[in-house]
């Protein structure tokens, strides 16, 4: 086992730190051995396709479930039972009570904590206002995960886990989710965030860890692990426009009915192109995300 | 222990069961329709002769206990005999020795046998009981109300919680500063309560059509539902202590339950039944309750007459409730 050392300046913005968390399942390692930090008021994101241990991880830090070893600290303090009071929770799934109402919800959890934040400014701050007289059974995907959200918010945390909170939503439920999740970290507060959405943790994330099969394998901001291992985009035609002797002298990739151009001069390359007298109708330029990152470094796909 | 965060784990609780109309019907109804259902079925008295009970019978020679369509029961003393005839389980009481015999004022076969037996005697003193007929459906009342306070205790408890543990409801009250200790005493409370109401209700709704006996004291009563709803409550919550598979726990339940409502005296006495059967369901805690509201309700005891039943509630209660409390999880861990 490895000791990490940090600067001062690393440890001050520091809120959490995980060390060598090892997580053993009946012969099963869910988590092997993995190391982070988290810096105050960043939104953090533990990426990875199902089964890669992101849950696992982020229930050890939550105090959930125990480490088989490696040890998890908050501000340089190991975690104990009292990390309920300063850390809010949305689980990846959860049922709430049947029967009571989302007003009736809010009560029952505010009860729990010693501090909380004012019913009011919960409700907008999560957009509750319409369904609030509502039985949690009859609520939609995106209001069920937005009272959740409340209920993690509930007794105003500086550290806020969301395990998977956008799966199962449409996509405009995510997008005003997303923005949810803005609003909460403009208010400086550490969001850590699980996710197999690769386009959510661009929007969201500052900080990413790449996980699979309990391994972390790759950290740093998105922007950062993309000019790491990318320094080329993608321009796409349908197959058709492009001559196969052109094809075949660059070496493209013809995949789907496209031809995929891997190229770092996009003017340079649409210039010959052009030369060619290749119809440039329906091209698409696109930058490598998450999603092909995670291709290159594993050679499969994250929803695999 | 954090009282705010206990009563509304518990205010929750009896919101979700009073809002639940299928469940909260059925607690409501099932008693009422098993006590209607008795009450019907056993309404005719079914009786082809008079009861009439004789202290020590044996040592009797008599015409009149030739009489025919009379059976002669023999008491060898006078308290039971006439408080059987109080509860109208016979119809007449004579006393050869002492040349007495009772009659029970609101009974109409007390009143024909008397005519029938001042045919052939006239030298004896006319003594008077009142009390009112125990009806088989006074005798099973203790038996069907504890019925539906151990359904109600152990699958209102058991599955509630194992669906919680399944659904992650636990998991989610788990990460909040909520102790196991606080919601386990929330749901015990809570259930009392829901089944301690719903057996009032029933009680005394049924009570105002059927007029139930009662010779005992009705706190009396109450002290041993409130215990036998603690055990068997206890029970329920040590049945659901670690299980996450709803199938599972409804197995659990019902092995747990139905020997109970077989061997628990719910519908006949266990009094003829072989030692074996009785040892074992001494063990169950619907045993004590319903022997201790049956002796409350039909013999008047009081909870001193009864210690041996309180006692073992207690006892049944504290030892599920230690061994629940020791063995609960929130979530069971993969």
């Amino acid at each position: 086992m490895t000791q990490v050392q940090r600067s001062p300046n690393e440890t001050k913005h520091m809120v959490i730190e995980v060390n060598n968390l090892v997580k053993s399942y009946k012969g099963v390692q869910a988590v092997d051995d993995i190391s982070f930090t988290i810096n105050k008021g960043h939104c953090f994101g533990l990426l990875g396709p199902n089964g890669a241990g992101k849950t696992t991880t982020i229930e050890i830090m939550e105090g959930i479930i125990k480490a088989t070893s490696g040890q998890v600290l908050y501000s340089g303090i190991s975690i104990d039972e009292d990390i309920s009071q300063q850390i809010g929770i949305q689980f990846q799934s959860t049922a709430l009570q049947d029967f009571l109402t989302v007003q009736e919800t809010l009560n029952l959890f505010t009860s729990f904590y010693d501090n909380t934040i004012p019913h009011e400014e919960l409700i907008k701050l999560c957009d509750l206002n319409d369904f609030l007289d509502r039985d949690n059974r009859l609520l939609s995907g995106g209001q069920r995960q937005r009272l959740l959200l409340a209920l993690a918010l509930i007794n105003d945390p500086e550290i806020i886990f969301l395990d998977e909170p956008t799966t199962g939503l449409d996509p405009q439920a995510r997008r005003n989710f997303w923005q949810l999740i803005k609003n909460i970290k403009a208010q400086d507060k550490t969001v850590i965030l699980t996710t197999h959405y690769m386009d959510e943790a661009e929007q969201l994330c500052d900080d990413v860890v790449i996980m699979d099969s309990g391994k972390i394998i790759a950290t740093g901001t998105p922007n950062q692990l993309l000019a790491k291992h990318f320094q080329n985009v993608f321009i796409y035609l349908p197959k058709g426009q492009v001559p196969q002797v052109l094809i075949e002298k660059h070496n493209w990739v013809v995949d789907n009915e496209r031809v995929e151009i891997t190229t770092q001069q996009v003017e340079e390359t649409i210039s010959l192109l052009i030369a060619a007298q290749v119809s440039l109708d329906g091209l698409q330029v696109k930058s490598p995300n998450l999603d092909d990152l995670f291709l290159k470094l594993t050679g499969h796909s994250l929803r695999e | 222990m954090n009282f705010k965060r206990f009563f509304a784990v518990m205010k929750a609780r009896n919101i979700e069961f009073f809002r639940d109309r299928s469940s909260l019907g059925w607690s409501l109804f099932f008693p009422i329709l098993m006590l209607a259902g008795l009450s019907f079925v056993f309404s005719g008295d079914g009786k082809a002769v008079y009861k009439v009970g004789v202290v020590n019978l044996e040592t009797v020679q008599s015409p009149f206990l030739a009489t025919r369509y009379v059976d002669f029961i023999d008491y060898k003393d006078k308290s039971s005999a006439t408080l059987k005839l109080e509860q109208h389980a016979i119809d007449f009481v004579l006393d050869y020795s002492d040349k007495n015999y009772w009659v029970n004022q609101g009974s109409p076969n007390s009143y024909f046998i008397e005519k029938i037996f001042l045919g052939q005697h006239t030298d004896f003193k006319r003594l008077e009981t009142h009390g009112k007929k125990i009806r088989y459906v006074d005798w099973v009342l203790p038996g069907i109300l504890g019925m539906n306070m151990m359904f109600s205790c152990l699958f209102g408890v058991g599955y509630v919680i194992v669906r919680y543990r399944k659904n992650s409801v636990l998991k989610r009250l788990k990460a909040t500063p909520l102790s196991a200790f606080e919601f386990v005493s929330a749901q015990l409370v809570s259930r009392i309560f829901i089944v301690l109401f719903m057996s009032c209700v029933v009680y005394v709704g049924c009570n105002f059509f059927l007029d139930f006996y009662m010779l005992g004291s009705h706190i009396d009563l109450f002290i041993v539902a409130i215990l036998g709803a603690v055990s068997l409550i206890s029970l329920g919550l040590l049945v659901a202590s670690r299980s996450k598979s709803e199938e599972l726990i409804g197995g659990l339940l019902n092995l747990t339950s139905w020997p109970m409502m077989l061997l628990s005296g719910v519908w006949f006495s266990l009094e003829g039944a072989p030692n074996a059967v009785k040892v074992f369901a001494d063990l169950l805690p619907l045993t004590h309750l319903v022997a201790g509201a049956r002796k409350i309700i039909t013999e008047g005891a009081t909870l001193a007459d009864i210690s041996y039943h309180v006692a073992a509630l207690v006892i049944m209660s504290t030892v599920f409730l230690a061994l629940g409390s020791y063995l609960f999880s929130w979530n069971a861990e993969r």
